[in-house]
């Protein structure tokens, strides 16, 4: 059920990146002030917003689930989660690798942008140990559901508070309102989260396929009563 | 042919890989290797999921040629 069109998908993806990756390097004019080190620009950002979209998707997941109580819910809320983390720290590391190169220093602590990203993401890697502090399965995707449905909403404001604070180094690129960029580095920059929004929904669509298999597996093993396999134990949640 | 060379990714100019490079380089690295350990994480899981399928699917076979031979058993002693 998961996996219907996930190979289409990944096609999609898959082509799109290569075209994001070409038009950065080939296309793309240099940044007049920052130089070739912008290029990171269409990694970086992308990669952040994505990443925040997830959250925010994981708490209207974990809203679903709390209304209907339907587990597949709760599945989607995890997983989302699950990847906006893993892309959290694809962001944190392009974003100090960028400070690096610019500022000269891997973090800035004064910088309202990044300090309110690394708690953002702090904040959801809280999120496994409270999960799985809780052994009832059915209590724990509830308390889960909420902590994603608080969270989710903490995030487009503390979105708001960051663009409202005074940036000292930060730059903010879509403060004006054509964005501030010309047309080919707008023009990348959108294939760019395309690529990015695409790569994420198929992991996502990719890890839930996984975890419906292994639950339908876990399911025809108690239907069959054969024995358990040794160390296949998961904590994550099943969907069926 | 020129002109056809110079739209093609080939015919563009070579990337800077000078101090700045690295660092774009670096940071390109960081997202793919990301992503591989990901992947690879992933078809570890689905190689688990395959053999455990398979380990299931042997155990269905073996118990339902029991149960055949048991059936065959009872008949055979229901008949004599």
């Amino acid at each position: 059920m998961y996996g219907k069109g996930l190979r289409t998908l990944s096609i999609a993806t898959v082509a799109t990146l290569a075209l994001a990756l070409s038009l950065t390097f080939f296309y793309a004019p240099l940044d007049a002030d920052q130089g070739f080190i912008q290029k990171i620009f269409y990694l970086h950002v992308p990669l952040a917003i994505v990443a925040l979209l997830g959250f925010v998707a994981g708490g209207v997941f974990a809203v679903l689930h709390l209304r209907g109580g339907d587990s597949r819910w709760d599945a989607y809320s995890y997983v989302s989660i699950h990847m906006s983390v893993i892309f959290g720290v694809a962001v944190l590391v392009t974003g100090s690798i960028w400070a690096k190169a610019s500022w000269g220093h891997w973090w800035v602590w004064d910088e309202p942008t990044l300090v309110s990203f690394l708690i953002v993401f702090l904040m959801y890697a809280t999120y496994y140990p409270f999960r799985y502090a809780i052994e009832d399965r059915e209590r724990q995707a509830r308390y889960a559901s909420v902590f994603a449905v608080t969270a989710g909403a903490f995030v487009p404001l503390n979105f708001i508070a960051v663009r409202m604070a005074e940036s000292l180094v930060h730059p903010r690129t879509f403060a004006t309102a054509n964005g501030g960029l010309p047309g080919e580095m707008m023009l990348t920059f959108l294939v760019s989260l395309a690529a990015m929004g695409l790569l994420w929904t198929t992991l996502v669509k990719f890890e839930l396929t996984a975890k419906s298999a292994s639950g339908q597996l876990k399911r025809l093993r108690r239907a069959l009563d054969a024995p358990a396999p040794g160390g296949a134990s998961r904590v994550a949640p099943e969907v069926s | 042919m020129l002109a056809l060379l110079s739209s093609l990714p080939i015919g563009a100019p070579a990337l800077p890989l000078d101090e700045a490079g690295k660092y774009v380089a670096g940071a390109y690295v960081v997202f793919l290797v990301l992503l591989v350990v990901y992947v690879a994480i992933m078809a570890a899981k689905v190689q688990r999921i395959e053999r455990e399928l398979r380990e299931l699917a042997g155990f269905a076979e073996a118990r339902s040629e029991e149960k055949a031979e048991h059936e065959a058993e009872v008949a055979e002693v229901g008949g004599g």
